[in-house]
């Protein structure tokens, strides 16, 4: 993992000491609310519907089981015994009082976290592949840049004030496991014909009231040229991206009016300008972060897999965890383990103290003291020697967090909604409690396979509704809850937007209409798809026709 | 005109309160006070205003209430809740939750 040094350290002190005297002046009167809004934003401080909601930064979704630990102090501390991972990496308390926050930021900045950049007009923070060092499917981790662009991106003085938030995302697989295309920045490590290292850059993706999935604008960039090449890609938004219009101030709508030919010209015209200037990566930094992020040293695991295939063979509610949850290693002997926040009836990506801590305490013992975070609000231990998985699914089991349903219908992502943000139409979590429990039956979620389902509150779209399989977007109706559901999106390496299926459906009827699409693909499937392969396949029609009859 | 009452969230810990006769802030929409016409509604929003200058509370604003079976209650579901605590969360409902009874350190 990353370790601060005196300048990443100081840098996030000095912050805390700030904020703590502009709590100070807001309270004494010397700040008004107009004054202070925006010195608590760029610490990451909302004021939500009931309270104000604190936004941590979980760069690329790492966590210290420390940091983990702290996190879970600091909810008893400070909050109310509980927290939300969010769909970016991040991590959200509800109800921190706004006296207790310079001290609530002091306790973070003493495990090196911190909440800059999770708000605002500027860099947020960048997210990674959670399976990131230890994917099979791996050409780099990304991490490493992921931390160089989270060092170059902090405080940068030129994009402070763009014209709208900008998120990046890395990946160095092929498999895609952090939605990277519908990020404004997307990158994707890969390997040239001479074996060199570079990324496919992608520009102008994201969801919103504007969804797009983001085209490629530069097929390979060499790594050394990564910095420069970003520098550019934000000079070009910073200086013509649209002010007057909120609307339509992200990049997405740059490259969408200007067209992508003319947006990558404008790009290469001024990265020839100032690549091979200061601006780009040196090589011994790279080399230094990259140290950071070396693979721990592993076990000798050899009768590890012979272990397992015995657990499995005796604990079938375990062989279910472990064939649904955990993940091939690249190191022998090694598994991934994924614990899904997204328990029968749960409230998805929340996550109390005491779970918290039980995580902390299984990543000390069985996983390198490190834990993972995943933009579809799970947790992944990923360093787990085979022959301990059924140790780890034991005490998961005690704190609730053995739920064997990674991918299957009932791990949705849903954003806060109506119940905590006070920017939401509608509710999204009770939906998620309802869906999950019609679909409680893990026989049948199994027989359903892969199923990506996935509620916004809004439009702004926070739980990801356009690229779910399955997509569920609350809108107001005259004051009554209405959901619109699309069909066909995916956030994966072959990302796509969900279509709207049809007129918004009543809440008490979403439930149902989401049973009768899995019933209607469960009719028509062939052999090995998933729903979106059989919605490809076959089209919207067969899926209205079930839904709203054939008039 | 609908009857309004005025909401607005506390500056030091940020919760939902609502302007009461006396001038005070409850937490409970039950105490805030009733403007039943515009000049009612004004005076209401006046006090508020002094309110926040006086660093009580931050973003005051009128919402719809209705009196049902004798109980004030925010006509818009979205007010309601604020009213009451997150649905997904009864034991934290303004009515439930009690962190002095041993629910923090």
């Amino acid at each position: 993992m990353y370790i601060y040094d005196e300048i990443d350290q100081t840098l996030v002190d000095q912050r805390v000491n700030q904020f703590r005297d502009q709590v100070r002046r807001r309270i004494s009167g010397e700040l008004s609310e107009d004054e202070f809004k925006p010195l608590r934003l760029m610490n990451g401080v909302y004021l939500q519907l009931h309270a104000y909601m604190l936004r941590v930064a979980i760069p690329y979704g790492t966590l210290s089981a420390e940091q983990l630990r702290k996190l879970a102090w600091i909810a008893r501390k400070y909050d109310r015994g509980y927290g939300h991972f969010t769909t970016r990496q991040n991590f959200q308390y509800n109800w921190p009082k706004l006296e207790d926050l310079p001290d609530l930021l002091a306790e973070l900045a003493s495990v090196q976290m911190h909440a800059l950049q999770t708000s605002g007009n500027c860099i947020r923070n960048v997210t990674a592949d959670q399976y990131a060092g230890v994917a099979a499917d791996e050409v780099v981790d990304p991490r490493i840049y992921a931390e160089l662009i989270r060092q170059w991106s902090t405080l940068h003085p030129e994009f402070s004030f763009l014209p709208r938030k900008f998120k990046i995302a890395v990946t160095g697989a092929t498999a895609d496991r952090a939605a990277v295309k519908v990020h404004d920045i997307g990158l994707v490590a890969k390997r040239d014909a001479n074996g060199e290292l570079g990324f496919e850059v992608t520009v102008g993706g994201g969801l919103g009231r504007t969804p797009m999935v983001g085209p490629t604008i530069r097929d390979f960039l060499p790594e050394k040229h990564l910095l420069s090449y970003l520098e550019a890609v934000l000079r070009v938004y910073n200086q013509i991206g649209r002010r007057d219009n909120m609307y339509k101030a992200r990049i997405k709508i740059l490259v969408h009016e200007t067209g992508v030919e003319t947006f990558t010209e404008m790009v290469e015209r001024e990265w020839t300008e100032i690549r091979d200037t200061a601006v780009e990566l040196p090589a011994g930094e790279r080399t230094r972060v990259a140290g950071f992020f070396n693979p721990p040293v592993y076990d000798k695991a050899k009768d590890a897999a012979g272990t397992l295939r015995k657990h499995v063979g005796e604990d079938k509610a375990f062989a279910h965890w472990v064939d649904t949850n955990v993940a091939a290693h690249k190191a022998e002997g090694y598994a991934i383990a994924n614990i899904s926040l997204k328990p029968i009836g749960g409230v998805p990506g929340d996550a109390t103290a005491e779970q918290m801590d039980a995580v902390a305490a299984l990543a000390e013992r069985f996983s390198f003291s490190e834990i993972r975070i995943t933009h579809e609000q799970n947790l992944v231990l990923p360093h787990v020697r085979q022959d301990e998985l059924y140790a780890v699914w034991q005490t998961l089991k005690s704190y609730d967090l053995h739920t064997p349903n990674l991918g299957l219908v009932s791990d949705m992502i849903a954003c806060p909604g109506m119940d905590y943000c006070a920017l939401a139409n509608a509710r999204s979590i009770p939906l998620a409690q309802e869906i999950s429990e019609r679909f409680d039956d893990l026989d049948r979620q199994y027989d359903i396979g892969e199923l990506k389902l996935k509620i916004s509150g809004c439009i702004n779209a926070c739980g990801h509704h356009h690229v779910g399989h399955i997509g569920i977007l609350g809108v107001d109706r005259k004051g009554e809850e209405y959901y619109q559901i699309t069909l066909g999106g995916s956030g994966a390496e072959d990302a796509s937007l969900g279509e709207i299926v049809g007129p918004a459906f009543p809440y008490d009827k979403v439930v149902d209409a989401v049973e009768t699409l899995v019933d209607a693909y469960l009719d028509i499937r062939a052999d090995g798809e998933r729903f979106l392969d059989t919605y490809r396949r076959v089209g919207a029609d067969p899926f209205k026709e079930a839904l709203y009859g054939t008039d | 005109m609908t009857q309004k009452v005025i909401s607005a969230n506390r500056l030091a810990d940020g919760l939902v309160v609502y302007l009461a006769a006396d001038g005070s802030w409850s937490k409970f929409i039950t105490g805030g006070a009733i403007a039943d016409d515009d000049a009612g509604a004004d005076a209401l929003l006046e006090t508020a205003r002094t309110a926040e200058e006086d660093r009580l509370i931050v973003d005051p604003y009128l919402i719809d209430v209705a009196e049902i079976d004798g109980e004030v209650r925010p006509t818009k579901y979205r007010e309601f809740i604020r009213a009451t605590g997150p649905s997904v969360r009864p034991d934290l409902s303004k009515q439930n939750y009690a962190p002095d009874a041993g629910v923090q350190e």
